[in-house]
């Protein structure tokens, strides 16, 4: 039988960057003890109504603007109505027909490392859920409702995802987005970014096999290892047992981690019935035009935009461009030391940015913004060299003096007289006594030793107390030695 | 009256003044002592109240006293007893909404409405019965017994704030808190011979106010005069920062609008000619229409056909926001939970089974089905659009009419029981009520004289959205009327 074509469409769900929740004022943040970031509305108590954090709605539409949809003009509220413990009014703030966030797409690279286009349908808010907790064989659970009321975004694509790879290639390029716009910490462990492939086969005959959506996902690794689990199984079950959407209903798995398998759940007969209903407590929400504006105005370069301006305009290769530009902070220090004089030589930067200041943040286990080197200073000493002002080796001793200091390398230079040896006069003089010094180097030198050249040139830069310009020096003593 | 001190039969600003006023010797103190007392001598007769909170009101009293006597201002009701339904949140005080299922659940914070009266100098005096979550039009649906109407306590008060109702027509105490959600506020108080107001939608903060429907639910003021009326919603409206559906209105009490050339809207449908025992408030509506008249106001016929079908609306839509808004109750983190249930889902269902009375139960079950998948679109969402449409026919109303003069409930009160078994006559008793929730419109019933039987009627008036100062001025003139306004009922215990 043939192989079906792989169709995966994604559902993620972002955790926005807010300091309080979605609809009340209760402070969110991860990791607290169970049950201590609640409030009145988030517990579900009779009386308590929600209250838009229009922060939340900010980051939102500032995700959606980098995810290039289109902003609603106006949206409401929906209520979604299930029962579970973790969700304490017994339903859930959603959108259901109105969204935010229209049409927008991610690019990827496909599996052969061409550009793809991922398309998004939709982008909503909503509210999280608190989290239940069974005990291991126990007979208890437990509800944590920290997490409840947390404004979450709702991501859904189409299903323009062909592979493994470019799954996860989408959630990486996701991820790298919201890191840039500070729009969410993006992380799949502490679960502030959760997401649900939706993934069928398609065969050339028009079959194709029931669309199983995949839960319990806690690593971008295993959502590529849970969708090639995926293929395999469903394209066994059509050819073993012709397994078809016709013939069998949508189901949900979950990925089994220990087992590396998606196990089934449950059957999604027909279209789970939540009751939507526009929430009577919140009226409807216009979006302002200018305020879209504003904040699309306030996007920062995107981060494969970045790169490709990188390789195209500064001449950076894409592995250097990739690495500038995996860390969000790492590549906003390095656009700084750019934006002060665009003349500087990318490529210089980058290596000193992943050679010597990357090597001093892990020796020191610090971040970034804890060296007291500036992107300016580092630009100073690029600058210094580039115009022969330091030679390499003060270049790097300037670096490891400022790096803690932060004191402008190009005052101290002035100041303690640092500037490279490039006036002949002094050199020819320092040649001179040198030669001197060293007669029989520079008689080992002229009977063909040319080893011998180095001790001279060494002390070259000994009378020149190591400030000595190399290139010129060497200039002169060829002339001099013959 | 009643042989009680009679300070607290004062018309409310008055009683106030002589508590702010710290030469006079009316304290609030006395004044909650009175409440107190009257509340302990009547109400086994009545059972207007599900629980006293006398300490709580002597504590309130006293720092009302005590801002008084340091020369303050302890607001514009200060002193004066105050009756809560207890669909209002008191912080510490228990909550049960006349329900089983709230079990000994007792809220953290207040509920706006309240915490404003109490602001303004009221003492709270204590909580009233209810139908349960409001659900009713009699308080019989109370899971703690029904409240009988002071003007024959064979009858029902009316619901669902019959409590707030009896305790206010017995003098029991001058202010009440009530909500309304299809006429819980105006049925009472007409079956009562009281004045009751439903304010503008969002005028009031619905913010720990039990929520029965959303859209809907409105706080308001039960009292014996438009006067005292207008002076606790004056306390309790106003934006709130925790409800979003609150909106800011001009509290301008005619805005513009000359009373002697009032036009005076009928509707059409509101006519009870046909209805049996419709007779007596009929007659009433005319008796003051006609009074009207006699001052200059002119008579503006209207119809509004889409008033016929607010019952259906009204009962497509309450209960489906009820079967959500009462999702909460699952006997997972507080009230009533089932003993024995032997999983998630067995514990809910007997939960909620031992929990809600059977009118709840009948409207989550009605609510859940009109917004199912595959009958939304026949029920929910038509009952939505017409909601919308009957909204467009009042707009078009009111540029024909400056308010609309009904009767506030086709009949005066009912025996008790007498319509317990038949929950689609009790439907019926909203027929002139709910429209105003629909649309969202300010709505004050009057008592204007008794049947034959010496029970009261009311005669209702509506403004457009935001006029609710209009609406009572309008309410002031009919009230002033011979036969109309308060009378105290005679103690028939």
């Amino acid at each position: 039988m043939s192989a079906g074509a792989v169709l995966v469409g994604m559902e993620v769900h972002l955790q926005l960057k807010t300091k309080t929740k979605c609809f009340s004022a209760s402070p969110y943040h991860y990791g607290a003890d169970p049950n201590t970031l609640t409030d009145p509305t988030v517990m579900g108590l009779p009386g308590a109504l929600p209250v838009l954090n229009h922060e939340a709605v900010r980051l939102a539409v500032r995700t959606g603007l980098a995810l290039g949809c289109r902003i609603a003009d106006v949206t409401k509220w929906d209520r979604k109505n299930y029962f579970y413990p973790d969700l304490p009014k017994g339903y859930q703030i959603s959108q259901y027909d109105q969204p935010l966030c229209i049409e927008g797409a991610i690019e990827i690279d496909d599996d052969e490392g061409n550009p793809k286009t991922v398309r998004i349908t939709r982008a909503h808010l909503e509210e999280d859920t608190g989290k239940s907790t069974h005990d291991e064989g126990g007979d208890k659970s437990r509800v944590d409702l920290n997490r409840a009321g947390a404004p979450l975004l709702e991501i859904v694509s189409e299903p323009d995802i062909a592979s493994a790879g470019e799954a996860v290639r989408y959630l990486e390029a996701l991820r790298e987005i919201v890191a840039y716009i500070g729009t969410s910490d993006g992380n799949m462990q502490e679960g502030n970014l959760r997401c649900e492939p939706n993934i069928n086969l398609v065969f050339e005959n028009g079959d194709k096999t029931p669309i199983v959506e995949v839960k319990n996902l806690n690593s971008v690794r295993n959502v590529g290892r849970a969708i090639e689990y995926e293929i395999v199984r469903q394209q066994k079950a059509y050819d073993d047992d012709n397994q078809t959407m016709e013939n069998t209903p949508r189901s949900t798995r979950g990925w089994d981690d220990d087992r590396e398998v998606t196990v089934h759940q449950r059957y999604k007969e027909s279209a789970d019935d939540y009751r939507y209903f526009p929430e009577p407590d919140l009226p409807p929400l216009e979006i302002d035009p200018a305020f879209v504006e504003t904040e699309r105005g306030a996007l920062p370069e995107l981060p494969r935009a970045r790169r490709k301006r990188y390789c195209d305009d500064k001449g950076l290769s894409a592995y250097d461009a990739e690495v500038i530009t995996s860390d969000p902070a790492v590549s906003h220090w390095f656009e700084a030391v750019l934006a002060g004089d665009p003349a500087r030589d990318a490529k210089k930067v980058v290596n000193w940015m992943t050679g010597e200041l990357l090597r001093h943040l892990n020796d020191k286990k610090i971040h970034l913004d804890e060296v007291g080197l500036t992107p300016e200073g580092l630009g100073e000493i690029v600058d210094l060299e580039a115009a022969r002002t330091i030679n390499t080796r003060t270049a790097k001793e300037l670096f490891r003096e400022v790096i803690e200091s932060g004191a402008s390398p190009a005052a101290l230079v002035e100041e303690r007289g640092l500037s490279q040896v490039s006036d002949r006069g002094p050199v020819e003089a320092a040649v001179k006594a040198a030669m001197e010094a060293q007669a029989q180097a520079v008689e080992d030198y002229r009977a063909g030793n040319e080893k011998a050249r180095g001790r001279v040139f060494g002390a070259v830069m000994k009378e020149l107390k190591g400030r000595g310009d190399p290139k010129l020096v060497n200039e002169v003593l060829t002339e001099l030695l013959g | 009256m009643f042989g009680f001190d009679d300070s607290l039969d004062l018309p409310v600003a008055e009683m106030a003044q002589r508590v702010r006023d710290k030469d006079n010797p009316l304290t609030a103190s006395k004044l909650v002592e009175t409440s107190l007392l009257r509340i302990e001598t009547l109400d086994a007769a009545y059972g207007a109240f599900l629980r006293r909170t006398g300490d709580l009101a002597r504590e309130q009293a006293a720092a009302v006293d005590a801002k008084a006597e340091a020369g303050e201002d302890p607001g514009p009701l200060a002193g004066v007893p105050l009756a809560v339904k207890d669909n209002l949140a008191v912080p510490g005080v228990p909550l049960t909404c006349g329900s089983k299922i709230l079990g000994e659940y007792i809220p953290p914070t207040w509920a706006t409405s309240v915490k404003r009266a109490v602001d303004a100098g009221a003492c709270i005096v204590g909580k009233t019965n209810l139908d349960e979550f409001a659900m009713g039009s009699s308080t019989e649906n109370s899971a703690f017994g029904p409240t009988r109407n002071p003007h024959g306590t064979a009858f029902v008060p009316g619901g669902s704030s019959g409590g707030s109702a009896a305790a206010v027509a017995s003098g029991m105490a001058p202010l009440a808190l009530g909500s309304d959600t299809g006429g819980s506020i105006r049925q009472p108080a007409a079956l009562c011979g009281i004045t009751g107001m439903k304010p503008t939608y969002g005028r009031v903060s619905r913010n720990g106010l039990v929520a029965f429907a959303s859209s809907l639910d409105q706080v308001g003021p039960m009292a014996r005069s438009c006067a005292d009326a207008r002076a606790l919603l004056e306390a309790i409206e106003g934006v709130d920062p925790l409800d979003a559906t609150t909106r800011g209105y001009d509290t301008a009490a005619q805005n513009g609008v000359d009373l002697g050339s009032l036009r005076i809207g009928r509707v059409t449908e509101f006519a009870l000619d046909d209805v049996p025992g419709g007779e007596p408030a009929q007659a009433a509506v005319e008796r003051v229409r006609s009074a009207l008249f006699e001052t200059g106001a002119t008579d503006a016929e209207l119809s509004l056909p889409l008033v016929q079908a607010s019952i259906p609306v009204y009962y497509l839509v309450a209960p489906a926001e009820a079967s959500s808004n009462l999702a909460r109750y699952d006997g997972v983190r507080y009230g009533h939970r089932a003993e024995g249930g032997a999983d998630l889902m067995d514990l809910y269902a007997r939960t909620r089974e031992e929990g809600f009375g059977e009118e709840v139960k009948r409207r989550i079950l009605i609510g859940t089905f009109a917004l199912s998948a595959g009958y939304a679109d026949a029920y929910y969402k038509k009952a939505m659009a017409t909601r919308a449409a009957l909204r467009a026919q009042f707009d078009s109303a009111f540029a024909e009419c400056d308010v609309i003069v009904s009767a506030t409930t086709p009949t005066c009160a009912f025996k008790i029981g007498e319509k317990a078994d038949d929950p689609l006559a009790m439907y019926l008793c909203d027929v002139l009520t709910v429209a105003a929730n629909l649309a969202g419109l300010p709505a004050v019933s009057v008592p204007c004289g008794k049947t034959a039987e010496g029970l009261p009627l009311g005669i209702q008036v509506w403004g457009p959205p935001g006029r609710d100062g209009l609406v009572f001025d309008v309410a002031e003139q009919l009230e002033a009327m011979d036969g109309c306004g308060y009378e105290a009922p005679e103690v028939t215990s």
